[in-house]
């Protein structure tokens, strides 16, 4: 029998040689006259262990890694295609800690499947979601969607049920879905991985949103870093359609429904939903005063759902497994599971999907095993370049939106990046300020000119000239910033620097250099 | 029509009205700079916020449309502080020309520094700027000159105090 031996073709593995490790295999495979097939699946999330290669065995599958090509050889020699023991043997995959103890909901095939085969997301309980949604009434999908609590991911966590029926009950000759995968957030790659690894998943999603609000084209706006991500889609996209998924019929039904891949241009802001839109029509990406919310007049004035790829690709298994099924996961009003993302100076990098409710501490220290350089923790930065920095004292914080609002943080998309103490909070606060000022959209001049101002007062402080009054003065910017913004961009910019200040006010307080200089 | 309070004042006007224009027909006026009744209302200088009991921040008043038994503050310490430091950011990327100025006197900026009680840019004049065209000791990549080639009016880019400024009289 043909074995299959999967080398991940996810970005994140690539980086680190999975493409030279497949083609070692390849050719000696071939020279060894193995009876194999090599299948370039999506990620299984633990980003340390790349590229982790497995094979397929009678017992399950067993994992490998990290394999660099020169180890292709002995691990052939060790019996690697029979899943035999060697020292990069990981296991059984499905037993190792980090996976075993997630909760897979919206990653359920990542990793697992081949990412381009529709018969493969079928073999594993592909479009059962949207089987089911074409037989029902558009408001019954939303009500389902509604029920089952799921709350955006791309980080304002508004509820997606509410936003789809405000779609449902706008009229308009045309309406859209757009899926946000422009994922500019530091430390996260969730939507990334799916698009890799699972394509089809937010295909299905996005039709089921189409044929929920009335909406007979969808577009993906990927992020140009993305080129993977982008290429697969596109692929993807194609098979659907070949296939009947999407297109003038889906799935066989009165619904029409087609989506289009776009891709940005690197700017931060065109995240922003607004913005998006704008970069979409071909316009400058400058963030859209609310209302009209995009639900009302969205792309092309048009009533559009905009939402990011995670809320997307979670409503298939939604409608497959039923809004009851979802709700039971997670606490208070975080209902589901959420992919976290865990990246900088953690042992354990990667992706671990779980129900809402685990507490910082839990992450950072047990599942993401502490810093990769054996330093203590200092702070962990959770939601991106605009969310708060946590330190040690509130690692008791539960991983929910109102628990980490409570603390004023913000879960964001769900990265977290976790720093040792060697990290100098006075220079994340500067950096704050100086990715806005660089990303800013310009509209408005809390964010345009404020940011510019940040770093000059942050860099005052590091010189040590007037500390005090000048701590001041940042303590009031961020007010007037966090206030005064017209987008998170400039408003939540705050986030990061006035957790640095009131979390860590001895690195505010550098060696004075400078006496009084006015 | 939609009846509303501001500052206590109890309004009546056409629906789809700003809660600015609202203001203004109830004799109060919300600081602004970037509002005119020549344009579509852009949203941008961030002087005319306001606070609507039971939602959260502060909404431009210019680009917020007015709602049934709304409930509008426009004068409250909060917003004070933020239009100051707002304006005080406006300054520091400002020349201090007033006096030389064409438009001394009849000048938005002018009587917007006034309004929200400007006294002191802490921020200094030494930052990142587009008002001197040197700059310790280099030249100012941010800076433009002045463009007096039109007969009727000067363009001074530094003295640009807003996107889409309307540039006659300054
Ligand atoms: C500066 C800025 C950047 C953003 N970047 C992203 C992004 O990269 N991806 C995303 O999904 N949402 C991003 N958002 C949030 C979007 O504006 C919007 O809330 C989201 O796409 C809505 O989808 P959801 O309800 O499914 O979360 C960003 C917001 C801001 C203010
Ligand atoms: S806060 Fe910044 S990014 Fe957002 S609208 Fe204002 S200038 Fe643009
Ligand atoms: S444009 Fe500037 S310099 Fe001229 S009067 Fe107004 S505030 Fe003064
Ligand atoms: S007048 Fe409303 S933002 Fe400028």
């Amino acid at each position: 029998m043909t074995v299959r031996i999967f080398v991940p073709k996810d970005a994140a593995a690539l980086a680190l040689g999975a493409e030279r490790v497949a083609k070692a295999l390849s050719s000696e495979v071939e020279a060894r006259g193995i009876d194999a097939t090599i299948v370039r699946n999506g990620s299984r999330g633990l980003h340390w262990l790349e590229p982790m290669i497995e094979v397929e065995t009678a017992q399950g599958r067993i994992a490998y890694g990290p394999v660099k090509a020169s180890d292709v050889a002995s691990l052939l020699d060790a019996g690697l295609a029979t899943g035999r023991d060697h020292a990069l043997c990981l296991g059984k995959t499905e037993e190792l800690p980090f996976l075993k103890s997630q909760t897979r909901l919206t990653f359920a095939r990542c990793g697992i499947v081949d990412p381009l085969s529709l018969a493969d997301y079928r073999a594993h309980e592909g479009l059962k979601g949207l089987e089911r949604a074409v037989t029902l009434a558009p408001a019954d999908i939303v009500a389902h969607v509604t029920e089952s609590g799921l709350r955006g991911r791309g980080g304002a966590g508004f509820p997606t049920g509410i936003k789809w029926k405000t779609v449902l009950d706008t009229p308009g000759a045309r309406k859209y879905i757009v899926c946000n995968a422009d994922e500019g957030d530091s430390g996260t790659f969730a939507d990334r991985m799916i698009m890799e690894g699972d394509p089809f998943v937010l295909i299905e999603g996005m039709a089921i949103a189409g044929i929920a609000t009335g909406a007979t084209k969808g577009f993906v706006y990927i992020r140009s870093e993305y080129p993977h991500a982008i290429a697969t889609m596109t692929q993807a996209v194609e098979i659907a359609h070949k296939a009947g998924v999407v297109g003038t019929s889906v799935l066989g039904s009165a619904h029409a429904f087609d989506i289009e891949i776009r891709t940005g241009a690197g700017a931060y802001v065109c995240g922003e939903e607004t913005a998006l839109l704008n970069s979409l029509e071909g316009k400058r990406g400058i963030v859209r005063a609310k209302p009209p919310l995009p639900a009302h007049k969205g792309l092309f004035d048009c009533p559009t759902v905009i939402n990011n790829v995670i809320s997307l690709a979670s409503v298939p298994i939604i409608m497959d497994k039923g809004p009851v099924y979802y709700k039971d996961f997670g606490m208070g009003r975080s209902r589901g599971t959420i992919p976290i993302q865990i990246a900088g100076n953690a042992r354990h990098r990667g992706l671990y999907e779980a129900a809402f409710g685990l507490t910082l501490g839990q992450i950072v220290d047990d599942i993401g095993g502490g810093t990769a350089s054996g330093r203590p923790v200092k702070a962990v930065q959770v939601g991106g370049p605009l969310g708060a920095y946590f330190p040690r004292a509130l690692f008791d914080t539960a991983f929910d939106y109102e628990a980490f609002a409570a603390k004023d943080g913000l879960i964001g998309h769900a990265g977290i990046v976790v720093f040792d103490d060697t990290a100098d909070m006075l220079k994340q606060a500067r950096f704050a300020m100086e990715f806005c000022a660089i990303e800013s959209c310009g509209k408005c001049t809390p964010c345009r000119i404020g940011s510019t101002r940040g770093v000059e007062v942050a860099d005052k402080i590091a010189q040590g000239i007037e500390p005090e009054k000048n701590r001041e003065l940042l303590a009031d910017l961020c007010n007037t910033m966090k206030f005064g913004s017209l987008c998170a961009l400039g408003g939540f910019t705050p986030y990061p620097v006035t957790s640095a200040m009131n979390h860590f006010p001895d690195d505010f307080r550098p060696v004075p250099l400078v006496e009084a200089a006015e | 029509m939609v009846t509303l309070t501001i500052d206590g004042n109890e309004i009546t006007v056409p629906e789809g009205t700003s809660i600015m224009r609202a203001s203004m027909e109830a004799g109060i006026e919300v600081p602004k700079l970037c509002a005119t009744d020549m344009m579509d209302s852009f949203g941008s200088c961030r002087l005319c916020l306001v606070e609507i009991q039971g939602r959260a921040g502060m909404p431009a008043s210019c680009t917020t449309p007015v709602a049934p038994g709304m409930n509008v503050s426009t004068q409250t310490q909060r917003l004070k502080d933020v239009r100051r430091g707002v304006m005080e950011l406006y300054i520091s990327d400002h020349p201090l020309d007033c006096l030389t100025c064409a438009a001394n006197g009849d000048c938005e900026l002018q009587d917007m520094a006034g309004a929200v009680g400007l006294r002191d840019v802490r921020y200094g004049y030494d930052g990142s700027n587009h008002v001197k065209a040197r700059d310790n000791g280099g030249i100012n990549l941010n800076w433009a000159p002045k463009d007096e080639s039109n007969p009727y009016f000067t363009f001074d880019p530094a003295k640009m105090h807003r996107l889409f400024a309307v540039c006659a009289g300054l």
